[in-house]
């Protein structure tokens, strides 16, 4: 690591916290010799080395003091995001292909789809998403507050300590870990770990956003100050457990049926709502207007799209539950918010892209700037979709089906996959002192690479699901269900072949990037004749 | 009105604090009521908090992540009434922690697929789903079947969930293990009936078709095989006799 993790003023706080972080071990030494089950005994042991870790590295580190940007935090979770991004996408197109062809199973506890599907999933949102989340708040929270990171220990602990979570919720979703809750699956300890993690990056954003220069607190950091004390509170409410022994890792939910459900949905909901889009609106906020060398379009939409998304995001849960047990009241609540948070999404769209105004003519040369804008498109796309499924008409035929995976996917693939990107193309020549990109032209290459990859899957799912939808509620001429649940399975073969097609393409574009990264942090410079035009302009 | 705005802009916590605010109101004008509000969950006679051995096998269930492509959640359509069942009660999950009534069906439903099939049938099928469907993808669970379940914590899994208020009494916590292994055995002894007595309805056998050995195929099949069962939808009635 380096020289960051400790600065000025060393002495007294780096006692405290080896202390802090000894006794962390030894609890955590003493919880793994007693655990009752193996997974508690190698978890705990996980975070008891990651403490000693820590301390060693406190000992060694250099203690002198540290002026301007911590950009060194910057480089690591910029590498941290493509791995991880890479890693996420690969377990995609993995899962994808036991869907087309289920031999890839394996008939094994560790590699069926039960257990990995939860690892896809996490590897995209948490650490994929999560580790740009860090990276770019670090980033811009820095930058318009003219100020370096608060603190010489807590940004690297928070960066450390949210990989480490990431491990081990994966691991344990591979031993049969998991809460059973859909994008909530790390179990109470898991929680416990990331709870801590996340009430230091919480002040650590706060303390470096109180070292401002600058009056005002820019619009990119209401929407990640929104993103961290939103998703505290989710997490705490639909992780409320108690463990069976805290020597193991099984809990209980303190909520159960209608309750979990309502609950789980109120989490999972605004996990989109606030983890991939508010988070990612910060990215917008701050890398659009920077790229397009223009202000943002409205600060007076900026205002009403920010309060008009965190009020409306959190009642649109229940459109997940249309037609269950959850009492009617509720989910008619929950449609009509979801149809009205079609107009703060657009409005967030429409305050993206016109801030292109005057700089049109750069999509043409930059395509980093063109990557960010197909995000935001995208964005308006799936948030268009969105509020359609949310109408009880329309669930009622896409609930449960592929069009719900389709839906994800161009929100997931082309508006959070694509905006972090832009980011990263953006950061990487910065953090590695570089005057651009390595090659412009691969930027172009995964541009299309990515949307290619993306049309392909969401059109699959969208046919797949659609046709599944109407099978299920197909009868005929004699009055009775015309297709099997199997037949329906059959028909889909052909699509989620397609799919795992989209999948490979998508990632190959990820891969394109790590090469184009890596490059250009070796401080090579492709030969290429518009890479010069597009430098000067940005 | 944006004039004002600048208040919040230039003080941090004052804008964590109204966010705060503003984003639990949705939360608590949809959840809260859920707690208090009698007709959110309506009791049904037949719902019962699960046996032991159904409570392993339910945490088999979510261990595995069933829930990834199987609901349990009929919806009251006239094809899904006709492909499932009984259209799903609030009551019928009242002990699920965590619920499972999922998201996707990328397998049918399961809210009742109780003695849909033979336990002879979910052995085979969950050892090798294509030898019975052939059109399936579902996943290979040929380990179930030569794993031993694990029997350990098993009255406190109970005990934990009775802190909540299931009503798991301190006599079924305490013959919890006993439970557990008699329910996958001889149904006519004196422990079965005493097993019975404590969960109506329980269906005491050997699941997994291996007297020898208690495994979580046992636990499985006996979760699987309870579904959508506790409730006898002959005598239901929507409008209310079924009331407790």
């Amino acid at each position: 690591m380096s020289n960051d993790m400790t600065a000025s003023g060393g002495g007294l706080t780096d006692w405290v916290v080896g202390v802090v972080f000894g006794l962390g071990a030894l609890l955590c030494t003493y919880i793994a010799s007693q655990a009752v089950d193996p997974v508690m005994a190698f978890h705990a042991s996980l975070i008891a080395i990651f403490l000693l870790a820590w301390i060693f590295f406190l000992i060694r580190s250099d203690k002198s003091p540290q002026s301007g940007y911590n950009d060194a935090i910057i480089k690591y979770s910029l590498i941290a995001s493509i791995f991880w991004g890479i890693v996420g996408f690969l377990v995609g197109v993995v899962i994808a292909s036991q869907l087309a062809w289920p031999a890839l199973n394996l008939d094994l506890p560790w590699t069926n789809f039960g257990r990995l599907r939860p690892l896809h999933t996490s590897a995209v949102i948490f650490a994929f998403g999560g580790n740009v989340l860090l990276l770019t708040s670090f980033y811009v929270v820095q930058r318009t507050s003219g100020a370096r990171l608060a603190g010489r220990i807590a940004p690297w602990f928070v960066f450390t300590g949210y990989n480490l979570f990431i491990v081990l919720a994966a691991t344990g979703y591979v031993l049969g870990v998991t809460q059973g809750k859909e994008y909530a699956e790390p179990e109470w300890h898991v929680d416990l770990w990331l709870t801590i993690v996340w009430v230091m990056y919480l002040l650590v954003f706060l303390a470096t956003l109180w070292k401002r220069k600058e009056p005002h607190i820019y619009v990119a950091n209401w929407f990640y100050l929104a993103f961290i004390v939103t998703v505290a509170v989710l997490h705490l409410g639909n992780n409320a457990t108690i463990p069976v022994s805290i020597f193991g890792v099984k809990s209980y939910v303190a909520w159960a049926g209608v309750q979990d459900a309502m609950i789980q949905w109120w989490y999972g909901h605004n996990a989109v709502g606030f983890f991939l889009t508010a988070g990612f609106l910060g990215i917008m906020y701050y890398f659009v207007p920077k790229r397009a060398d223009r202000p943002v379009y409205s600060y007076r939409l900026s205002i009403i799209h920010f309060w008009a998304l965190v009020f409306m995001y959190i009642w649109a849960g229940p459109h997940h539950l249309h037609y269950t047990a959850l009492p009617d009241w509720a989910q008619t609540l929950g449609m009509t918010f979801s149809i009205m948070l079609w107009m703060p999404s657009w409005g967030g769209m429409i305050n993206g892209l016109m801030t292109l105004s005057g700089a049109w003519d750069k999509l043409r040369t930059d395509p980093v700037l063109r990557i960010m804008v197909a995000s935001i498109a995208f964005y308006g796309m799936s948030t268009f979709e969105g509020p359609m499924m949310s109408i009880k008409a329309v669930n009622s035929l896409s609930h449960y089906t592929d069009w719900t995976i389709g839906h994800v996917h161009s929100g997931a693939l082309g508006w959070v996959g694509m905006v972090s990107f832009g980011a990263i193309y953006f950061l990487a020549p910065k953090v590695w002192g570089r005057r651009e990109l390595y090659s412009l032209k691969l930027v172009k290459w995964h541009f299309w690479l990515a949307t290619i990859g993306i049309v392909i899957y969401a059109s699959a799912m969208w046919v797949s699901g659609i046709m599944e939808g109407l099978m299920w509620r197909s009868y005929d001429e004699l009055g009775f269900l015309q297709y099997s649940f199997a037949e329906s399975v059959d028909a889909k073969h052909p699509y989620n072949v397609i799919r795992v097609l989209g999948g490979v393409i998508y990632l190959a574009g990820a891969l394109v990037m790590a090469y184009n990264v890596w490059r250009t942090a070796r401080g090579d410079e492709a030969a290429e004749a518009d890479s010069t035009a597009a430098a000067a302009q940005a | 009105m944006f004039s004002k705005h600048h208040i919040l802009e230039k003080n941090s916590l004052l804008l964590v604090i109204a966010t705060v605010i503003v984003v639990s109101i949705g939360g608590i004008v949809e959840v809260l009521p859920l707690f208090y509000l009698e007709n959110t969950i309506e009791k049904v006679e037949g719902v019962r908090p699960y046996t032991p051995l159904e409570q392993a096998g339910r945490n088999i269930y979510v261990r595995e992540g069933c829930y990834n492509c199987h609901s349990q959640m009929v919806r009251p359509f006239r094809d899904e009434v006709e492909r499932y069942g009984h259209y799903s009660l609030a009551a019928e999950s009242m002990y699920d922690r965590p619920f499972q009534w999922g998201s996707k069906r990328t397998g049918p439903d399961l809210a009742r697929v109780g003695a849909r099939y033979s336990d002879e049938w979910h052995v085979t099928h969950m050892i090798d789903p294509r030898s019975v469907v052939p059109e399936s993808i579902m996943p290979g669970y040929p380990f179930l079947a030569t794993t031993n379940l694990n029997a350990r914590l098993i009255s406190d899994q109970l005990a934990t969930q009775a802190i909540y208020g299931v009503p798991y009494t301190e006599e079924m916590i305490a013959n919890a293990e006993q439970d557990l292994k008699v329910q996958a055995g001889d149904p006519d002894s004196d422990e079965a009936e005493e097993l019975v007595a404590r969960y109506p309805g329980a269906l005491v056998r050997d699941f997994d078709g291996n007297p020898n050995r208690l495994t979580e195929m046992d636990a499985l099949v006996a979760y699987l095989q309870v579904l959508g069962r506790m409730v006898d939808f002959s005598s239901f009635k929507a409008e209310g006799e079924n009331l407790r």
